[in-house]
């Protein structure tokens, strides 16, 4: 046996146990898809009344409709996976901690980080991926067909706005993963987690809102400091307003978020080994 | 009389207690609450940049952060986390029992313990309320008059009542479903979406208006906050508040009813 072990496989192990789990009780998987989707839906009428009194989220930012439409589908792709992926881990790092359950999955001759941050997939918030893709779709063809400045879709533009989003998804990851490490320090991290959820409350709008006085502060800290700005913003506009109405392109914005990425995700390693290494098995 | 009156100023002192346990917890997630209206703030400024701050079913921009902050403080009023769950959790569990032995009355006691925890909260809450308000002044209208300050307040008790009477009648449906949370959850939804404090419901566009109008979900956020904003005014104030008091007598029996029926069909699961 190879000390090293195969991650891919293991990964895949965890994935499809995941799936005989929820298919187990099938209906309460069911009604799970169900209930997201319809509180995303719920969200979109939220949005479609917005419309119903304006033409544009801000004057001359270009987030019309149907670009709107584009961003709230990115949105939804990003926090599906993130949900799909590492919501329901995450969520249990401070019960391993507390319980010291933890000691089981350091004894284990594989990377801890992997294991506590992908042993469950929740297989469930894959309805809000596809619902996502649908409305992206939706948004796409509504904006290339349309007859006044139709969007011109370039193969390269679909492709980043994969890797993008994959960009945005690690980030999310690694600030979730650093939030929860930091509940070995401290036991419990509730508030934490709810600072985990307003944090990202304010990835879900379009940057240009934030403007004045105090919105100007606002966007550099969400963007540079805490970069969960760039999350949902740089796919949408590479993918829906690649050229604002101002001119400015998303290119520089979307070279920062290779360095933000990579530099999250260091980050959140190092805080997680950190926090590791003040573990003290609790109840044991 | 006056031991049953005793025995309920007991009740209301334990759990006062028991709420104050956990204070600075308390004041840090009242102040934690008002972030996700700072990100809808900025929403609607630029929804009314792009409208050349044309005013918006009788809402000027000023109107929507005043509204905001105002449900928030409805919010404050009807909400009740975990009642209806711990109604349910209650009935599966078999603890429930303990109120058909003991003199107490379920739903009173409930009450109390909502009456106390409330009290607690605006104790420590009023603080990073006020500094809220304080540092938004600019984009109230000014202090409201006194008529609609007082019928604002009414409305408050009452939407209290009725958001505690509303869940309690949801929880107490777990005497035949043991289960309540799909229940709980097309509640969530609704109220989430038609009590109000997303957006003005003045918004709606009209069959959704008039079907808002006929539930009793605007009077959880939506009512109280326009009242204090003095958006409702003459007859239609009085109306608005007797149809809210009408909605807590409905749901007063509603939960008299199914406590009654649904101890006859109770059958004691559980240890």
């Amino acid at each position: 046996m190879s000390p090293r072990p195969n991650y891919l496989r293991v990964f895949l192990t965890f994935a499809s146990n995941s799936l005989i789990r929820e298919m187990t009780f099938h209906v309460n998987f069911l009604i799970e898809c169900f209930s997201s989707v319809t509180w995303t839906m719920m969200n979109l009428g939220f949005y479609l009344l917005i419309f119903h009194h304006t033409n544009s989220i801000g004057a001359g930012t270009g987030w019309g409709k149907w670009e709107f439409f584009a961003f709230l589908a990115t949105t939804m792709l990003v926090n599906s996976l993130v949900q799909a992926f590492f919501m329901p881990n995450c969520e249990d790092i401070s019960e391993l901690i507390r319980t010291g359950g933890l000691d089981f999955a350091l004894l284990k001759p594989i990377d801890t980080q992997f294991l506590i941050s992908l042993e469950k997939v929740d297989w469930s918030s894959f309805a809000n991926l596809i619902a996502g893709l649908v409305l992206l779709i939706v948004s796409l063809f509504k904006m290339t067909t349309r007859a006044e400045n139709p969007l011109i879709l370039q193969p390269h533009m679909l492709l980043l706005y994969a890797f993008y989003i994959l960009c945005g998804v690690a980030i999310l990851y690694s600030l979730m993963i650093a939030l929860s490490a930091t509940s070995i320090w401290l036991g419990q991290n509730r508030s934490l987690y709810d600072f985990w959820f307003y944090i990202t409350n304010f990835s879900r709008y379009p940057m240009e809102i934030y403007d004045g006085r105090f919105g100007r502060p606002l966007r550099l800290f969400c963007t540079y400091l805490i970069p969960v700005l760039i999350v949902v913003n740089v796919p949408a506009q590479i993918i829906a307003r690649p050229i604002a109405p101002s001119g400015e392109t998303v290119w520089p914005l979307a070279a920062f978020a290779l360095v933000a990425t990579a530099v999250s995700l260091i980050v959140s390693r190092w805080v997680f080994l950190a926090a590791l290494r003040g573990y003290r098995s609790a109840s044991s | 009389m006056l031991a049953r009156a005793q025995t309920w100023w007991m009740i209301l002192r334990i759990s006062l207690q028991e709420r104050l346990v956990y204070r600075g917890d308390f004041a840090l997630g009242t102040l934690m609450r008002f972030l996700p209206i700072v990100t809808q703030i900025f929403l609607w400024m630029a929804v009314f940049q792009a409208r050349g701050n044309q005013a918006l079913a009788g809402y000027n921009y000023q109107d929507f952060v005043a509204y905001y902050l105002l449900t928030m403080v409805a919010r404050a009023f009807s909400s009740m986390p975990g009642l209806s769950s711990g109604i349910a959790a209650q009935i599966r569990s078999g603890e429930i029992k303990k109120f058909l032995i003991q003199p107490v009355d379920l739903i009173g006691f409930l009450l109390l313990g909502r009456v106390a925890h409330k009290l607690a909260y605006y104790t420590i809450a009023t603080l990073p309320f006020a500094l809220v308000f304080f540092l938004c002044r600019s984009y109230f209208p000014g202090w409201p008059s006194v008529t609609s300050f007082s019928a604002g307040v009414l409305s408050l008790v009452l939407c209290f009542l009725l958001g505690y009477f509303l869940e309690a009648s949801l929880g107490l449906v777990g005497f035949w479903w043991l289960e309540v949370s799909s229940l709980l959850f097309v509640y969530m939804l609704f109220s989430f979406f038609l009590s109000g404090h997303m957006f003005p419901l003045d918004m709606l566009p009209q069959p959704w208006h008039t079907l808002v109008e006929l539930t009793p979900l605007q009077f959880l956020a939506y009512f109280p906050a326009a009242v204090l904003l003095g958006k409702i005014q003459g007859w239609e104030l009085v109306q608005g508040l007797c149809l809210e008091a009408g909605w807590v007598l409905f749901f007063m029996l509603t939960t008299r009813l199914l406590w009654h029926y649904g101890t006859r069909h109770y059958s004691a699961y559980g240890g």
